[in-house]
């Protein structure tokens, strides 16, 4: 085992990294924010609507997400080029995206779901009985509510998102663990390099578990 | 201000409501009484139609709040409620909670509805609380804070259900003298209590409910003196003597 190779490659390592974290933090926020209107969806009284959330997250929790990104890398381009009639290259970073935040969204959903339906009915009575419509009772004060209480759940999910970010090797994009590895593959140190990958994603995921521990403890107090 | 016309309720087979009328005028206070489960939430909740109706009609303020085409938010804004477990916004400070409304449904100006907010509070003993949380007040101050919250909608009416069941005996009290303070200040309120006290010193009609029905309606003086319904006798009686 020869490691001295790794230090010459951080640079071009980093921007693996750089790319895992952007694809990471953007699909954690849009995955949120779609999850949040899905269970918002569920929990509608119109059964039309709740219906197609509750077929939406049984879809997505049914396939794996593979599947998911390499449908999105094939499908995208093809729908674009269905609507607009021309071509559009859309990119492995772009499809991957998408499909993180269709594929987590579905996920987030049941989390915020649980997280709503935590909060007292007395508090949309509450919101209600002041006047405040539908969405300004869930905007002002049941969502950031369910928020406080769902926080150490949703990172525990995103850091499972974290890991599985490395399946976008699939099509080809190149993150973190795809740049090691070709690193390793063109100097011939293709285990060193997966070694070092296999450690830097287990200190980060560690790490971060602890920071949620501690966190749940804190908002538990 | 408020009225009641031939008002059914049912929960699936259950017949909450069965048939209500009464009248609340402008400045009154009246007073609900009830056995346990006789549906005097439910009633109270119709008005602001937190709980809809099956059959009838119910009037505030010279609106059918039944009517599809009435603007219910509208009509909640101008109407105050207090829940037995006081329901103030956990996550706000006693300041927020009272300005919240104000500010996102009336538009009111931040530096306004602070104003309103601390003479409210200021009204309701608690000027010095003011950016506390709830989980930091006893039960009788949530209580008195969200009384204030309720009247910085500058509502019309305001309606209480239970408004000292959740609290404990010491602190009865505090919320009681503001409801009196409130109600001398002219107030139309309609009040859902078993505190006697307060019905008897403030009220001006009491109405005893049971099984979804207004079994009697009359001035306090007449309604403990001489109950005419037996449910009515029985009702009071148990209330003078706990059980426990
Ligand atoms: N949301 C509901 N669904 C079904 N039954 C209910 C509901 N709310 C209240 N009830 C029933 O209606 C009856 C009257 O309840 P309520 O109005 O709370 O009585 P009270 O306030 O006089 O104790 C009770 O039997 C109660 O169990
Ligand atoms: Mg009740």
């Amino acid at each position: 085992m020869d490691f001295s190779q790794i230090v010459p490659a951080l640079p071009a390592l980093m921007e693996g990294m750089v790319v895992t974290l952007k694809l990471l933090v953007m699909a954690v926020l849009g995955g949120v924010v779609l999850g949040t209107f899905i269970a918002l969806g569920r929990l509608s009284s119109n059964a039309f609507l709740s219906g197609l959330a509750k077929a939406y997250v049984n879809y997505f929790r049914s396939i794996p997400l593979l599947l998911v990104i390499i449908w999105f890398y094939l499908a995208v381009p093809m729908l674009l080029n269905w609507i607009t009639g021309d071509f559009v290259p859309v990119g492995a970073f772009a499809s991957c995206l998408v499909a993180f935040m269709m594929f987590e969204a579905a996920y987030y959903a049941e989390i915020v779901r649980a997280g709503i339906q935590a909060i007292s009915r007395g508090q949309v009575n509450a919101a209600y009985a002041l006047g405040m419509t539908y969405g300004q009772a869930m905007r002002l004060v049941i969502l950031p509510q369910a928020f406080r209480k769902m926080l150490p759940l949703l990172l525990q999910q995103s850091i499972i998102l974290f890991q599985d970010t490395s399946l976008v090797y699939a099509v080809g994009l190149m993150d973190f663990l795809n740049s090691a590895r070709s690193r390793g593959d063109i100097l011939g140190q293709p285990h060193e390099f997966l070694i070092f990958a296999g450690a830097v994603y287990f200190v980060i995921s560690y790490c971060a578990s602890y920071i949620v521990k501690r966190l749940q403890k804190r908002l538990v107090v | 201000m408020i009225r009641f016309i031939n008002v059914h309720k049912w929960f699936k087979d259950l017949h909450v409501l069965n048939g209500i009328d009464l009248q609340v005028a402008q400045g009154e206070v009246v007073v609900v009484c009830g056995p346990s489960g006789s549906g005097k939430s439910t009633l109270i909740r119709t008005v602001n139609q937190l709980e809809s109706i099956n059959e009838g009609e119910i009037w505030v303020d010279g609106k059918n709040v039944t009517d599809p085409k009435t603007d219910l938010n509208a009509l909640r804004a101008e109407v105050g409620f207090v829940f037995q477990h006081f329901n103030l916004y956990p996550h706000l400070s006693v300041l927020d909670n009272i300005t919240l409304s104000p500010m996102r449904v009336k538009k009111m100006e931040r530096v306004a509805a602070e104003k309103r907010a601390e003479e409210l509070l200021e009204r309701v003993g608690l000027a010095h609380k003011k950016d506390a949380f709830p989980a930091q007040l006893s039960g009788g101050q949530q209580q008195r804070v969200a009384i204030a919250r309720g009247l910085a909608m500058q509502p019309q009416v305001m309606l209480f259900d239970e408004p000292t069941s959740a609290l404990d005996p010491e602190m009865i009290g505090e919320v009681l003298k503001v409801m009196k303070d409130l109600a001398e200040s002219g107030m139309t309120m309609m009040v859902v209590t078993h505190e006697m006290g307060f019905a008897r010193e403030v009220a001006d009609r009491v109405v005893f409910v049971d099984h979804g029905r207004i079994l009697e309606e009359a001035p306090p003086e007449e309604f403990f003196m001489r109950p005419q319904h037996e449910r009515a006798q029985q009702f009071l009686r148990q209330l003078l003597t706990p059980m426990n």
